[in-house]
C-alpha cells in the first residue's frame, strides 16, 4: 500500500534519514521505533510531503508521490496526525472534524455563498456522516461542541484521530498517538486504532515510543537508529534483535 | 447544553440563529432599519448610509484577516479601485441604457478589485504578520498614487478627483440619500449573510483552518496558494462593491478619501468589533463612526460652539477617541462582539447560572 524504498534525507551536515526502506501492508498496523533523534518524525514529514528527501522515494497504491504537495496527498487519501497536536484551536470539536470532509466536499464559492441549496444538502450529509461513522465510533459526542481549548490533553489526541477518520483516509499515519498520557487513555487510543484497522479496514503507520502498546498492536515493526534502519520484522523479531536491543539498552558489557 | 434547546435533526442544529433570542435580535434589527428613515432625519440618513458603505468594506477585511488570519494594510486601495472602475466604466459605456448600466459596472468593478486583490496577496504565500502588512501597505500608496497621475487623469479626474454618475437601477433613479439608504443597506445585510454563509461551508472553514494552523490545512487537503488567494480575491471584492457603493453615493470621489487613513480605520473597525466574528465588523464601525461624533457633539456643548476654541477641539476629539480605543482595547481585546456574546449566551440560559 505505502512503499518506502531507500529514502535519504539530510538538513546541512545532519543525516536525518539514510536508506529507509519498508512497505507498510494493506490493512496492517506498522509501527516506526527508535530512540530519540532517530528520525521517526522526519521520516513522516517526508511521507507527507513536508520534506523532500534527497533520494528515493514514497510510493502510495502503486503509484510515485515523492514530489507531490501535502494537500495532493491528502486527496489520495493519506492521513496523519501530530506528535504535537495541531487541532484549530479557534475552532468547535464538530468543526474541527468537519474540516477533514475538506476534499470529499465540492461546494464551490458562489454556492457557499448562497449556501441555500447544494452547499446545504452536501453540508448536512457531511454531518451525517460524521456523527454516525466518527463521533459515535470515538466516543466524543459528548463534545462535539466544546471549543478545542476546553478540552483534556487525551480528548484532544482523539479529536485528532476524529478528523483524520473524517478524511475517509487509505492510510493513517499517527506521530505518537499516545505520547503523554496516562495508562487508561493509552489503551483506550489502542483500542481505537484497533477498531479503525478492524472496522474500516485503514492501513496505518505509527511511530511511538510506548513499547508496549506498539508490540501488541503493531503486525511489522521497523526500528530506526540516527537516521538508519536497524531492523525490521514482526513484534517478536524485533525484540530479539541484538542491534535492537543494544540502540535501546546499550551494549553488553 | 443547560438551556432546552436541543434539536432533533442535524438541519435544525446547523442553523445559524438556532434559538429564539438570536432570531429576536436578527429580525428586530432588520425591522428598526425598515423604518428607521421614515422617522430618521437626512443627517443621521447621511451617517447610516456611510456606516453601511464602511461596513461592507469591513466584512471584506473580516474574511482575510479575521477569518484567514492574513493583516492587510492595504484594503483602502480596494475601494479606491471599486470606486473609480464604477465611474470610469460608468463614462466607458455611457452608451448603454442607463438602467442596466450598475448592473454591469458593479460586477466589473468588483471583479477588477478582486484581480487586485489577488496581485497583492501573491506575497503571503512567502511572509506573514507584520511583514505581510508592510508588502500590503505598498498597495495603499501606488494606487493613490497613479489615480493621482496626470497621466490617468483624463480617466481618473487626477488630483482634484471626478464627478460620479447617479445610479439607476431599471429606471429607479436613485438620487436622494434615502433612496440610497435602501440600497445600501440592503447589499449591506445581503454581504453580512453571504459572509456568514461561507463560514458554515467547506471555503470558509479551509480559511479558518489556514489561519489557526497551516501545517494542518496542507495536510487536510487544503491548498494554501489557493485558498489565501482566494480570501484575498472575495475581501478585495467586498471592498470593490463597498467602493462602486461609495460612488454612487458621493457627488464626487477624491484620492485623499482612500489613503492609508481608509485603510487603518478598516482594520481599526474589525479590531474593535470583534475579529472573525459575523457580527464584529457591525459593531466596530458603529463605534468608529459613532463615537467620534458622540465626542463632536459633546464637546460642542461643553465649550458652547466658541469660534476661538474650534480649532483645539478637532485635535482633542482625535485624542479622546483614541484613548477609548486604547482603554477599550485593555478591556475587552476580543471586540465588542465578545460582550455581546455573553450577553446573549446569559439570556439564554436565563433562570440558569450565568457563565
Amino acid at each position: 500500500m505505502l512503499s518506502i524504498s531507500d529514502l535519504y534525507l539530510s538538513f546541512g551536515g545532519i543525516k536525518a534519514l539514510q536508506g529507509v526502506s519498508f512497505d507498510a501492508k494493506a490493512g496492517e498496523i506498522t509501527g516506526v521505533i527508535g530512540p530519540n533523534g532517530a528520525g521517526k518524525t522526519s521520516l513522516f514529514n517526508a511521507i507527507s510531503g513536508f520534506y523532500a528527501p534527497n533520494r528515493g522515494t514514497v510510493t502510495f497504491d502503486g503509484s510515485d508521490i515523492t514530489g507531490i504537495s501535502p494537500d495532493k496527498r491528502a486527496s489520495l487519501g493519506m492521513a496523519r496526525t501530530f506528535q504535537n497536536i495541531a487541532l484549530f484551536r479557534g475552532m468547535t470539536v464538530l468543526d474541527n472534524i468537519k474540516l477533514g470532509g475538506h476534499t470529499r466536499l465540492n461546494t464551490g464559492l458562489f454556492s457557499s455563498f448562497k449556501y441555500f441549496g447544494s452547499a446545504r444538502r452536501e453540508e448536512l450529509e457531511l454531518r451525517r456522516d460524521i456523527e454516525e461513522r466518527v463521533i459515535d465510533f470515538l466516543e466524543i459526542d459528548h463534545i462535539r461542541k466544546y471549543p478545542i481549548t476546553m478540552l483534556s490533553y487525551g480528548l484532544q489526541k482523539r479529536v485528532e484521530l476524529a478528523r483524520a477518520l473524517a478524511m475517509k483516509p487509505r492510510v493513517l499515519l499517527l506521530d505518537e498517538p499516545v505520547a503523554g498520557m496516562n495508562r487508561e487513555e493509552t489503551a483506550d487510543m489502542a483500542r481505537f486504532i484497533l477498531d479503525v484497522q478492524e472496522q474500516f479496514g485503514t492501513t496505518i503507520l505509527l511511530v511511538e515510543h510506548d513499547m508496549h502498546m506498539v508490540m501488541d498492536i503493531c503486525s511489522h515493526i521497523v526500528v530506526l537508529n540516527f537516521g538508519q534502519q536497524i531492523a525490521s520484522g514482526t513484534p517478536a523479531e524485533v525484540s530479539q534483535n541484538p542491534a535492537v536491543i543494544e540502540a535501546y539498552l546499550g551494549a553488553a558489557a | 447544553m443547560i438551556n432546552g434547546n436541543l434539536k432533533a435533526t442535524y438541519g435544525a442544529d446547523e442553523r445559524v440563529l438556532n434559538n429564539r433570542n438570536k432570531q429576536m435580535f436578527v429580525f428586530g434589527s432588520i425591522i428598526l432599519l425598515a423604518l428607521f428613515p421614515l422617522f430618521a432625519d437626512d443627517y443621521s440618513v447621511l451617517m447610516a448610509c456611510k456606516m453601511g458603505i464602511l461596513l461592507i468594506a469591513v466584512v471584506g477585511v473580516n474574511v482575510l484577516t479575521g477569518y484567514t488570519g492574513l493583516v492587510s494594510l492595504g484594503h483602502g486601495a480596494f475601494v479606491a479601485i471599486g470606486a473609480y472602475s464604477t465611474v470610469i466604466f460608468s463614462n466607458l459605456f455611457s452608451g448603454l441604457p442607463t438602467g442596466i448600466l450598475p448592473f454591469i459596472v458593479v460586477p466589473m468593478a468588483i471583479a477588477v478589485s478582486a484581480l487586485t486583490g489577488i496581485i497583492v496577496g501573491l506575497p503571503s504565500l512567502r511572509v506573514k504578520g507584520l511583514y505581510l502588512a508592510v508588502a500590503t501597505l505598498a498597495a495603499s500608496f501606488i494606487v493613490k498614487f497613479l489615480i493621482e497621475q496626470d497621466l490617468f487623469a483624463p480617466w481618473t479626474g487626477g488630483i482634484v478627483g471626478i464627478d460620479t454618475p447617479v445610479p439607476s437601477l431599471l429606471g429607479w433613479e436613485l438620487d436622494n440619500k434615502r433612496e440610497m439608504y435602501v440600497l445600501i443597506t440592503a447589499l449591506a445585510l445581503g454581504t453580512m449573510l453571504a459572509a456568514q454563509n461561507l463560514f458554515r461551508t467547506r471555503v470558509g472553514r479551509a480559511f479558518i483552518a489556514i489561519r489557526d494552523r497551516d501545517y494542518s490545512a496542507e495536510i487536510l487537503g487544503i491548498s494554501l496558494l489557493r485558498y489565501k488567494l482566494m480570501s484575498f480575491a472575495i475581501s478585495a471584492g467586498y471592498c470593490g462593491l463597498s467602493g462602486a457603493l461609495g460612488a454612487y453615493f458621493f457627488a464626487r470621489i477624491l484620492p485623499e478619501q482612500f489613503g492609508l487613513d481608509l485603510s487603518l480605520e478598516l482594520v481599526a473597525a474589525l479590531i474593535v468589533g470583534g475579529m472573525g466574528r459575523t457580527l464584529g465588523p457591525l459593531f466596530g464601525v458603529v463605534v468608529v463612526m459613532l463615537v467620534p461624533e458622540l465626542i463632536k457633539i459633546s464637546m460642542a456643548a461643553a465649550t458652547g460652539g466658541s469660534l476661538e476654541l474650534a480649532r483645539y477641539t478637532g485635535p482633542v476629539q482625535e485624542i479622546v477617541f483614541g484613548l477609548l480605543l486604547v482603554f477599550f482595547l485593555l478591556k475587552e481585546p476580543l471586540g465588542i462582539n465578545q460582550i455581546t456574546d455573553r450577553i446573549l449566551r446569559s439570556a439564554n440560559r436565563w433562570p440558569f447560572a450565568r457563565g
